[in-house]
């Protein structure tokens, strides 16, 4: 109640600013309510996982690239995980190999992908761009973002704990993750890693509901649904998905809990294991997959639907062009949500599910690819015949459009039960959704970092660094998942420690350590961009109001929008966002607060007729008193 | 060695920031006048030609990296397919493969070719195009209808392999658990399973499966854990289970995968038409086995999950199974669970092997585990 009557005050903006006194440090970047805040609150607690999540991969890829090799040398910072043979060669442990591929996993697709890009962006643009003072609510706002911490500083402490953190993949499936005996990393790491991950939804649900009711209620005049941003649009979907499947996800947590914990046998049937036989019988590990990933596969889209919704925007403002289909991508968008959530067994086809089962979800998931490639033509033809700036934001656009059809076509391979029997858990489904939703979804991240900068701390970054960074990156990336199908093609399975004991993956040895060299280049790459991120904080150039020209509402706000956003009124809505390069206007950019009235020269005809209602637009009057 | 990364990350990062600082500095030498004039701050840089003009030769040279590698590292692509249904996925797997390389050479030479040749020029007039519904449609239908096709070819494989096993089909029994697998065979007998309960295991006494010797059709039942045989040319049922966590059968040349999962047996059904013999004769490799993988991350030696597979000529396979010895002539301690009632008949097996030897549970045990404790060390 108090976050609504805070939005009110804020209404009446005017007497509201005189009264208002100036926070407290700890108030205004520690526990703020700021959605803008809170957003550099994401954004930064996602790079510092993304780097740890990134060395992670670098520690397991040296093993698999370079078998032999003595990491000894790794002994000052990973103590006991890397053993000592007598000949003083430093070997890492198999049960740590798996711990490195658990945490990597959990890391990036939660922490970085989930929290990091929707936290970030999400918080940053949804009250900016639909012209709000704030979230709906600026306390479970923040409430969201200490969730997350307190989730993640668990995650954290989970690695240094003696059993090690959670090893049983970032799937968890149980028994493996259910019996302490199975496993060092089912003992307490994986208490620790399922009360984090509960925590981690909590933070989720509060940040999606407040996501959706913003934007539902808290749209600026003339802010109709069909004139928002793309990116609105794809987070409100990606907010949709998160509230409706990460319920379930809790829920199989929590059944895991309770047999891990109390004795119960949802997921433990039919159990021996170190010389006796468990009580436990009825339950059912199938019913753990089917409820992880009633959550796990919308949680794909969760990540690669707002990379979508950046790359939908930076696209169109940097090509000065109208983005291609507008309607198309909304349907599109919508399309890929509904159907997020009927293909989850596609994960499933050689688990013992019925087989007819099988057929219906190999049905519904080669569906989901006709949005997904309408999406992908529209890029393309947004840029055809535009007047493209590269930009570090537009380049690290243009490489998640690629990931995104490179990756997505295997998916097809993949979605088919028949051949998903040979592929499955090999490493073509690694190199599949690394590129797909892995590298595009940091792409877009990437992108919208580099767009967005400004506007968050009203300085440029540097674009020098930005294409170092782009380049390197881009090439790396497909340096280390393109040779990655090929191994897969030859059968090579996930999660191996090694290869060297099947006389059949026993080749591709010079392939795995190409891989794990252009892992490291990749990953050292990203040193630029924490410079130039860190350095542009403080010292970058100094930024203007709107430096793409761009067309979207935060780019009226001041160069550093203050607590409510806008120092006097919001801005009115009266066209879409997308009126680039319109024949007729002198600008290449009209903005959305523009009304069709002040630009006769531009208009279509359809639009003159719009001028009477702008009256009715400007009249509205928001009933911001609360009803019972 | 640790300091010596850190030094060189060090470095690395001095560097970087000498290599930018540099550059800059040499192009506010040359754009100085531009940038003051304009608050465009987003306006075209020196790089932006050479940026679209990179993305585009990115295409090419990564082409021609594609298919270089492409035909380097074929050889060792879908390791020689080995029974009746994996020529045919591997068929329809080539197929796809074809239709979603030529969708990744069309749509990124679209993507590439765009940036590149719509990179930002002064003059060019840029044209307002929002949306044209017949391309929409045109798009949606293209992909809809070569996805059906891909679906119906799909469905039809699947169901087909999926279809219930042949009457005929020769039966394994094959349990996965931490770290190896157990095979078992109905017997030569009988030629039927004895029933099983995991409450019966007792990896010490010698009955790591679980088999119930309360079953008369347990007796002549043997088994193996370190090879599996099986018929070339004959249908093979794999009975699938697993004891402690999740496992999976994976025999990559059989392009056979099928999860194991405790409580709830699965099973999988192929015909495999090539002997080993056959295949090291093809390979020219004579030291050539087939393998089965473990592919359900099940802990800390997931990876040394092998069992050998040995395909015999119909014949040999007879007479393989006949040189084997039933679980109670391995062990005749497991006739305390035979049942009185039983004993007579299950005598038979054990009287038949030097019934005085004393059994020493150890040894026992490693002669069951045979295999899965080799892979453990």
């Amino acid at each position: 109640m108090s976050a609504v009557s805070q939005v009110e005050v804020h209404e009446h903006s005017e007497h509201a600013h005189e009264e208002h006194h100036e926070l407290g440090f700890i108030r205004k970047y520690i526990f703020s309510e700021d959605h803008k805040v809170i957003a550099k609150q994401y954004l930064i607690s996602g790079i510092v996982w993304a780097l740890l999540g990134a060395f992670m991969s670098l520690v397991f890829r040296l093993q698999l690239g370079f078998p032999d090799m003595d990491m000894a040398w790794m002994k000052p910072f990973l103590g006991d995980w890397i053993s000592l043979d007598d000949k003083g060669l430093g070997k890492l442990d198999p049960n740590f190999y798996l711990a490195l591929v658990t945490m990597h996993g959990t890391i990036m697709v939660f922490f970085v992908l989930t929290a990091g890009l929707s936290g970030t962006f999400s918080n940053f643009l949804i009250p900016l761009q639909i012209g709000a003072r704030d979230m709906a609510s600026g306390f479970m706002n923040m409430l969201s973002y200490w969730i997350f911490f307190i989730s993640s500083v668990i995650m954290f402490v989970s690695l240094f704990i003696k059993t090690g953190p959670a090893g049983g993949s970032w799937v968890i499936y149980p028994p493996l993750s259910a019996l302490k005996e199975a496993n060092p990393g089912s003992g307490d790491g994986m208490t620790l890693w399922l009360v984090s991950m509960a925590l981690f939804i909590v933070s989720s649900l509060l940040g999606g509901i407040n996501y959706v009711t913003t934007v539902i209620n808290l749209r600026t005049k003339g802010m109709s649904m069909d004139k928002l941003p793309l990116t609105i649009w794809a987070f409100t979907f990606t907010a949709v998905l998160g509230i409706l499947s990460f319920p379930v996800l809790l829920s199989a947590a929590l059944l895991l809990i309770f047999d891990r914990s109390f004795g119960t046998s949802f997921y433990l049937s039919d159990i021996y294991i170190n010389g006796q036989a468990l009580p436990n019988q009825g339950g059912s590990p199938i019913l753990f997959q089917h409820l992880f990933w009633f959550l796990g596969h919308p949680e794909v889209y969760i990540v690669i639907l707002p990379a979508l919704g950046l790359t939908s925007e930076i696209i169109a403002t940097n090509s000065r062009k109208p983005i291609f289909g507008y309607k198309a991508m909304i349907f599109s968008m919508a399309g890929i949500m509904f159907l997020a959530f009927i293909v989850w067994a596609h994960h499933m086809f050689v688990t013992g599910m019925n087989p007819f089962l099988g057929s219906v979800f190999m049905l519904l998931t080669l569906i989901i690819a006709v949005p997904s490639a309408v999406k992908g033509f529209n890029y393309i033809t947004t840029l055809w015949k535009g007047n493209i700036i590269f930009t570090p934001a537009m380049l690290f656009a243009i490489g998640l459009v690629s990931f995104f059809i490179s990756g997505g076509l295997t998916g097809i391979i993949l979605g088919n039960s028949a051949l998903d029997i040979q592929l499955h858990d090999t490493y073509f489904v690694v190199a599949h959704f690394h590129l797909v939703m892995g590298s595009a979804a940091i792409f877009g991240m990437l992108a919208g970092v580099y767009h967005w900068f400004p506007k968050m701390f009203g300085r440029m970054m540097n674009n020098a660094m930005g294409y170092v960074h782009f380049w390197i990156t881009f090439i790396g990336v497909y340096l280390v998942f393109f040779p990655m199908h090929y191994i897969g093609i030859a059968g090579f399975p996930r999660r191996y420690y090694q290869w060297s004991g099947f006389e059949t993956f026993n080749t591709y040895m010079d392939l795995n350590a190409f891989i794990t060299i252009a892992a490291i280049i990749t990953v050292f790459a990203q040193i630029v961009f924490i410079f130039n991120f860190v350095y542009s904080i403080f010292w970058g150039k100094k930024a203007t109001a709107n430096p793409w020209k761009s067309n979207t509402l935060e780019w009226t706000t001041p160069i550093n929008p203050g607590h409510g956003n806008w120092p006097g009124e919001i801005p009115t809505v009266y066209r879409w966002p997308y009126d680039y390069s319109k024949p007729g206007a002198p600008d290449d950019f009209i903005p959305q607060n523009v009304p069709f009235s002040a630009t006769p020269e531009s208009n279509l005809p359809e639009e003159n007729e719009l001028i009477e209602k702008e009256k009715e637009i400007n009249s509205i009057k928001f009933d911001t008193s609360i009803h019972d | 060695m640790t300091l010596l990364i850190a030094i060189l990350s060090i470095l690395f990062i001095v560097l970087t920031f000498m290599v930018v600082s540099k550059t800059q500095a040499i192009l506010k030498g040359l754009t100085k006048s531009e940038v003051e004039e304009s608050e465009y701050l987003g306006a075209p840089d020196k790089f932006n030609s050479a940026n679209g003009v990179g993305l585009f030769a990115f295409w090419i040279i990564s082409i021609v990296g594609i298919i270089w590698s492409f035909i380097v590292y074929k050889k060792d692509f879908l390791p020689e397919a080995s029974s009746v249904h994996g020529k045919e996925t591997d068929y329809w797997f080539w197929v796809s493969m074809i239709v979603i390389m030529i969708g990744f050479f069309i749509v990124n030479t679209f993507l590439f070719l765009f940036s590149y040749l719509y990179r930002h020029n002064k003059n060019r007039k840029v044209t307002f195009y929002t949306h044209n519904n017949n391309l929409e449609i045109i798009w949606t239908t293209v992909p809809a209808i070569v996805m059906a096709g891909l679906v119906f070819s799909g469905l039809r494989v699947w169901t087909k392999i999926t279809s219930e096993a042949p009457a005929n089909a020769e039966q394994i029994d094959i349990m996965g658990k931490q770290f190896g697998w157990t095979v078992r065979y109905a017997g030569v007998d009988d030629n039927q399973f004895g029933k099983y309960n995991y409450k019966l295991m007792d990896d010490a006494g010698g009955n790591p499966m679980g088999v119930d010797f309360s079953d008369p059709n347990s007796f002549d039942d043997f088994s193996n854990a370190s090879e599996m045989h099986i018929p070339k040319g004959k249908p093979v049922l794999l009975k699938i289970r697993a004891r402690d966590v999740l496992h999976s059968v994976f025999i990559p040349h059989m392009r056979v995968k099928m999860d194991a999962v405790p409580g709830m047996p699965t099973k999988f059904w192929f015909v495999a038409d090539k002997s080993t013999a056959d295949m090291r004769a093809e390979l020219g490799k004579p030291e050539f086995n087939y393998e089965i993988a473990c592919t359900e991350i099940c802990g800390r030696s997931h990876f040394g999950m092998k069992l050998l597979l040995v395909v015999d000529e119909p014949a040999d396979y007879e007479k393989w199974k006949k040189s084997q010895k039933p679980l109670l002539t391995e062990n005749p301690d497991l006739l305390n669970k035979v049942p009185d009632n039983l004993k007579a008949k299950a005598q038979k097996y054990v009287a038949s092997d030097e019934p005085a030897v004393e059994v020493v549970p150890e040894v026992v045990a490693s002669r069951v585990l045979g295999n899965s404790s080799k892979v453990l060390k």
